[in-house]
């Protein structure tokens, strides 16, 4: 049973890295579209996909985030990668497997899954 | 949409748009009165007298970018379908209540879904503001605040993922409990 004693526990685990903030506002974003389209389309378990899998690796320096319609409707789900110094890269029609595969090759490894891209569904 | 899970992530974003602090969702389920019951209520911005006429109306939108809002006929459409309705009061600087009902057994209503995965996405999307969410199926209830979580964590962020985690299992054995 989940209690209130273990959220405690987690509050003093997080107390000792002190760094935490810091950490996440130097990192890499990952940000979901989450607006009427997207949810119809399955962002939302994208982005709790997103969710677990960057706290099972423990990556402090990632911060998954939502904005609105993005604009382009007919390739949700849409998931947007920013590493600082380096070019966007926006994934379409994004899954839960698809998620995994992303935090993987392109958050942890840097080689962005270039399979998945916009660019490569306009080719 | 699949599930009427998602239809309140999406409305309780419009909450959010409108600057709420504290947004309540409240889920009954009846099966004696046969009615299922959601209602999201905030205490945002509000809308206008002029516009809460034209809410309901797919080509009605606070959106600059587009002229169409799907959202909230997309939830009346949802419940209309079920023999129930969607209603929305609002005033200007004191919030919004939306209330939309289903007939419990309706062979067209879709399920209720995971709304342990719609309120981690809604708390990890604004992890400042304060949610409620109180589901109460034939009398038995569960009750998630975030303002109490807040409490034991302190100046420990909701959106930790830690803290999300603990979130999404806390509600699904709450409901489990209450099945």
């Amino acid at each position: 049973m989940k209690s209130l004693a273990e959220l405690q526990e987690i509050r003093n685990r997080a107390l000792s890295q002190v760094n935490l903030r810091k950490e996440r506002e130097d990192g890499i974003r990952v940000v979901v579209g989450m607006a009427t389209c997207g949810i119809a389309a399955g962002a939302r378990p994208v982005l709790n996909a997103f969710l677990q899998e960057i706290e099972k690796r423990n990556l402090g320096n990632v911060t998954v985030t939502q904005t609105g319609c993005i604009g382009m409707c007919r390739y949700e789900p849409i998931v947007e990668v920013y590493v600082p110094g380096q070019d966007k890269v926006t994934y379409i029609h994004m899954s839960e497997d698809k998620a995994a595969r992303v935090v993987a090759e392109h958050i942890i490894n840097n080689q962005p899954v270039t399979e998945y891209t916009i660019g490569a569904e306009a080719k | 949409m699949k599930e009427l899970s998602l239809h309140i992530l999406d409305i309780a974003k419009n909450s959010v748009k409108a600057n709420a602090t504290l947004i309540e969702i409240l889920i009954n389920e009846d099966s004696e009165k046969n009615l299922l019951t959601i209602e999201i209520n905030d205490n945002g911005c509000g809308m206008s007298e002029e516009f809460l006429k034209t809410v309901k109306d797919p080509f009605s939108t606070t959106r600059t970018t587009r002229k169409v809002g799907m959202g909230i006929s997309l939830f009346e459409a949802a419940s209309v379908q079920c023999g129930g309705r969607l209603d929305i009061t609002s005033e200007e600087g004191v919030g919004t209540k939306l209330r939309t009902s289903f007939v419990l057994d309706h062979i067209d209503r879709a399920p209720v879904g995971d709304m342990a995965g719609t309120m981690e996405t809604l708390i990890s999307g604004s992890p400042e503001i304060d949610f409620l969410y109180r589901h109460t199926k034939n009398g038995k209830t569960f009750t998630l605040d975030t303002r109490e979580i807040r409490g034991v964590l302190g100046d420990v962020p909701l959106d930790m993922p830690e803290v999300l985690t603990w979130i999404d299992g806390y509600i699904k054995e709450g409901l489990c409990d209450i099945s």
